[in-house]
């Protein structure tokens, strides 16, 4: 049975076992999802998508359609105003494909109707003529004009190339011994339960309101702003219960801007929810990768020096693809120390659903690759695998060669815990045939340090009010995806203030409520919502001591905390929150504090600096036990051992439930996920069937430990556990397979069939 | 348009509903009578979502055409409380509700009302069962968020509830 175990005397916030506050509403049928949200009166919005990867857009023909019985509204393209995106330096998407269509599925016509079959009934109407081009699925140079995605971009299909370089990589390499592997990585989906869906109103006084699956409310409404030409103040997007986001729903989608646009055209709200196939369509998900890694050791098995080159598919628009590239070399050396390193990304359009953020963002691939890599020099070098790393770790508190600042480390632990728990000295090699044990290091932020738009501004905003029923308030722009950022507001808060978690509430993803958290992406909450929280509770505990020494006429330092009571031990009086807290509201009006939080300057001043930067990083390590199956191909997963550095755990069950989630993601991308596609750039699988993600029967055994130390910047000591642990759990799998059957595969997933080409391939070498 | 009513009784309510050959019974709950615990996450059967009780046995409503429970009795997420509390009157909600609370077996929330349906039916049929069986029953039934483990203990948790009976 699968335990959790503990590091012992571990320091652990006082509330760490309190249930999540939106579980009851979750079992009980009563949590509204963005589907489930009905406003007066509303209509329902559908999209004609493109039938062909690549095609000029003729003609559209969208007369024939209205007065249909129950159509309301129908638009075609572009349907926005400006060109929109998330990054400002990429807006390449309009809301309907006006001239090109550039991935199948790509939005073309939108129509409103009374109900969801008369939109449907309606769409069977409209004629769009295309021209058809061949489809782009692949990156490169194209051989002709017609295979340009946007003939307008500068740089033909090439999105965006960087190129970084730090440390003496001549030198580096001068007279070392070198290793270079390669591999593809291959894209994959979210696959989040919850399929996307929009509620849309564009009122008559002209504001905007929307209801919307999203994870970043505050980037949905700056990004409808744009699309719209609408002031940022008309819009109000709100994110109701999220079902899973895991990256997929960080920007904003077409859908929505067209929700808002038919709702405008037929002054009624409007509501589009996408299949499971469109969503698969619309995807934003992992990149596809092709990676080459060459590293030159020293002695004693020191990295020297490294390059690393990604090639991303980036699909047919920008989305977050600048980040992408850049995440895709920024942290290999947060793990281990690269005395000099030499980074080259290209990000390529081609005609499929544009790639985007997935939990892990842009460094789930190239961590694969690099552990694969060092675990085939240990193999050269005849060194175990985790001794080959331990001479590389990072340390705690240093700054690594491109920049960024480590804090907190527990990389080390990590290890030693994998180590130990999987039996790894006395297993590894003893094992029965075609079984194996990999290993695998990780390392992720805890929040972006730059925010997607320069700006000066808090990353995260608290108002926090106390009122006089005793009650707590507390306001923030946050997304609760079902990580459970709303429980930890609630626990941080009655941790700070001193009081009974009942007291306190939660009020969050609002633009028109709640002051700017930037969102739910790069496990950023719970550090910096969550500091900022800690501040406004900080500053709202303070007040209410000051007034309750005055009330009391005792100096501050004379009052003291007994549970929630405020207790002047000399003068034997003890003061109830709830009369304080009037005392309070008597002496100053209302009573409401603030708090904000802005991630320490990062210390880069490179271009491209901005991507990598966190307050502090999370690690993790990851022992598997396989056996291959040398007749059928198949892989069977017996044991996973997770080790993960999160600095303090704040609630164990919620720890737990991310590590899970995060791992099982990482076992399905290792072994059976693939946003594939056919030769003309049709899904291979738009549905659960053709692309299988975990079952409950697919899961192994898990054990978990939690290592390091309390996070001097983290709130109460925490650092993020939201995506690490995803990462290891590729590359230890990979190379568990290697060390069970010794072959070197080279691509995600590894599918049976994959299996038994490398075997067949093998035993051929070997008969040569 | 050809219509027909359909009549049935849901949480224990008799419903009236105008449906069409095609209209599924998830349509129904959802869009006709306003049961929006019950969830669409693929609508072709491929994911457990939408799992509810007809009379009494789990299935899932996205695949089952609303002219087919014609006079029949579903139960619902919603009505899941109702169900037990008829049987238990001691108790407010179903044990694998709150099960479900204590595991930690809630993420996002997407999958529950599926998996509570279908957990809550097995223990119908086995009261006590092991790790094995609990797979079993919940193999179609995608959770995207936790890993499985603390919903199996949730499910696990309440068969272990030792002599007292869940039926
Ligand atoms: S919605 Fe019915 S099985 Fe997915
Ligand atoms: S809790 Fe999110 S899908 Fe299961």
């Amino acid at each position: 049975m699968s335990k959790m175990h503990e590091v012992e005397a571990k320091p652990t916030a006082l509330l760490d076992t309190m249930p999540r506050i939106d579980a009851w509403d979750k079992v009980t049928g009563q949590a509204l999802y963005a589907d489930d949200v009905r406003w007066p009166h509303m209509a329902y919005g559908f999209l004609i998508r493109s039938p062909y990867a690549h095609a000029r857009v003729v003609k559209v023909d969208i007369e024939a359609v209205r007065g249909l019985p129950g159509v309301l509204a129908v638009l075609c393209g572009p349907g926005s105003v400006a060109a929109y995106g998330i990054m400002p330096s990429t807006q390449d998407e309009h809301a309907l494909a006006a001239k090109k269509v550039c991935y199948l599925g790509e939005p073309v016509v939108a129509i409103a109707a009374e109900t969801l079959h008369q939109a449907e009934a309606a769409a069977s109407k409209v004629v769009v003529e295309y021209e058809v081009l061949r489809p782009v699925l692949h990156p490169g140079v194209p051989k002709s004009h017609t295979a340009l995605v946007h003939p307008e971009h500068p740089t033909g299909n090439l999105f965006k190339a960087v190129d970084l370089e730090f440390g003496d990589m001549a030198g580096g390499f001068l007279d070392a011994w070198t290793r270079e592997d390669r591999f593809f990585y291959q894209g994959n989906n979210h696959v989040a339960m919850e399929p996307h869906a929009v509620l849309a109103y564009w009122r008559p006084d002209g504001k905007i309101e929307v209801s919307s699956s999203t994870q970043a409310p505050h980037y949905v409404q700056r990004e409808l702003a744009r699309a719209l030409d609408v002031p940022d103040y008309r819009i109000r997007v709100v994110a109701p219960v999220i079902g899973g986001g895991f990256g997929g729903k960080s920007e904003a989608f077409p859908h929505e801007v067209a929700a808002v646009l038919l709702s405008r055209e037929c002054g009624r709200p409007v509501k589009i929810t996408l299949s499971r196939e469109e969503v698969f369509y619309t995807h934003r998900g992992r990149h596809p990768v092709s990676m080459r890694v060459r590293t030159a050791i020293g002695p004693a098995g020191r990295i020297r020096a490294m390059e690393f080159d990604t090639e991303l598919d980036g699909g047919a628009y920008g989305s977050y693809g600048i980040a992408s590239t850049y995440y895709t070399g920024a942290l290999q050396p947060t793990t281990y120390q690269i005395p000099a390193y030499h980074f080259h990304g290209e990000r390529w359009y081609t005609t499929k659903p544009p790639c985007g953020p997935k939990r892990g963002h842009g460094t789930t691939q190239p961590r694969a690759l690099l552990e694969i890599h060092l675990d085939r020099m240990a193999r050269a070098l005849r060194m175990d695998p985790i001794a080959l790393r331990r001479q590389n770790l990072t340390p705690p508190h240093s700054v690594t060669v491109n920049q960024l600042e480590i804090t907190t480390s527990g990389l080390a632990e990590c290890l030693d815990a994998v180590e130990a728990r999987s039996g790894w000295r006395e297993r590894r090699g003893q094992l029965e045939p075609d079984r194996g044990l990999g290993v695998a290091c990780s390392s992720y932020l805890s929040g972006a340090g730059l925010p997607i738009y320069w700006n000066p501004l808090p990353h995260s905003g608290v108002r926090l009010a106390v009122n006089r029923d005793g009650g707590v308030q507390v306001f923030c722009g946050l997304t609760d995806i079902g990580q459970g950022a709303q429980t930890i507001l609630v626990m941080l808060t009655a941790q700070a203030l001193g009081i009974d978690s009942q007291r306190v509430r939660v009020y969050t993803a609002d633009t028109g409520m709640t002051p700017v958290d930037l969102g739910s992406y790069s496990s950023r909450v719970t550090m910096m919502a969550g500091n900022a929280t800690l501040q406004a509770a900080e500053r709202m505990a303070a007040l209410l001591l000051h007034v309750a020494a005055e009330r009391m006429g005792v100096a501050e330092v004379d009052v003291l905390r007994k549970g929630e009571d405020f207790l002047v031990p000399m003068a034997d009086r003890i003061t109830p929150w709830d009369d304080v807290v009037k005392w309070a509201e008597e002496m100053q009006g209302p009573l409401s504090t603030v708090g904000g939080y802005t991630p320490p300057p990062a210390l880069g001043r490179y271009k491209g600096s901005g991507v990598g930067p966190s307050p502090a990083y999370s690690f993790s390590a990851c022992v598997a036990d396989i056996t291959v199956n040398t007749r059928d191909g198949r892989v069977t997963v017996h044991h996973l051992w997770v080790a993960h550095d999160l600095g303090t755990p704040l609630n164990r069950s919620m720890v737990e439930g991310q590590i899970r989630g995060g791992v099982v993601m990482g076992l399905g991308e290792v072994l059976m996920e693939a946003q594939a596609f056919n030769p003309d750039g049709r899904h291979r699988g738009p549905h659960l069937l053709g692309y299988r993600i975990p079952t409950i029967l697919d899961v192994p055994e898990i054990d978990i430990v939690l290592v390091g130390e309390p996070e001097p910047r983290g709130p109460l000591g925490a650092k993020e556990v939201g995506q690490g642990p995803l990462n290891p759990v590729i590359p230890a799998v990979i190379n568990a397979i290697s060390d069970a059957v010794g072959i070197d595969l080279t691509e995600t997933p590894i599918t049976p069939d994959r299996i038994l080409r490398a075997l067949h391939k093998q035993e051929r070498g070997r008969a040569q | 348009m050809a219509g027909t009513l359909l009549q049935l009784t849901v949480n224990g309510h008799p419903q009236t509903v105008w449906i069409q050959d095609k209209t599924t019974l998830l349509e129904v709950l959802r869009d006709g009578l306003g049961f929006t615990g019950t969830k669409n996450g693929c609508a072709v059967g491929q994911c457990g979502t939408c799992t509810v009780w007809i009379d009494g046995v789990s299935r899932l409503s996205c695949i089952t055409l609303a002219r087919t429970v014609e006079g029949r009795t579903v139960t619902t997420v919603e009505g899941l409380a109702d169900w037990w509390r008829e049987r238990h009157p001691e108790d407010v909600y179903h044990p694998l509700q709150s099960a479900f609370v204590a595991e930690g077996a809630v993420q996002c929330g997407f999958c529950t009302p599926g998996m509570t349906m279908a957990g809550a039916a097995l223990l119908q049929e086995i009261p006590h069962p092991d790790r094995e069986e609990i797979r079993e029953a919940l193999g179609g039934h995608l959770c995207r968020c936790t890993g499985y483990e603390q919903i199996i203990r949730a499910v696990a948790a309440v068969g272990d509830r030792g002599k007292e009976d869940v039926r």
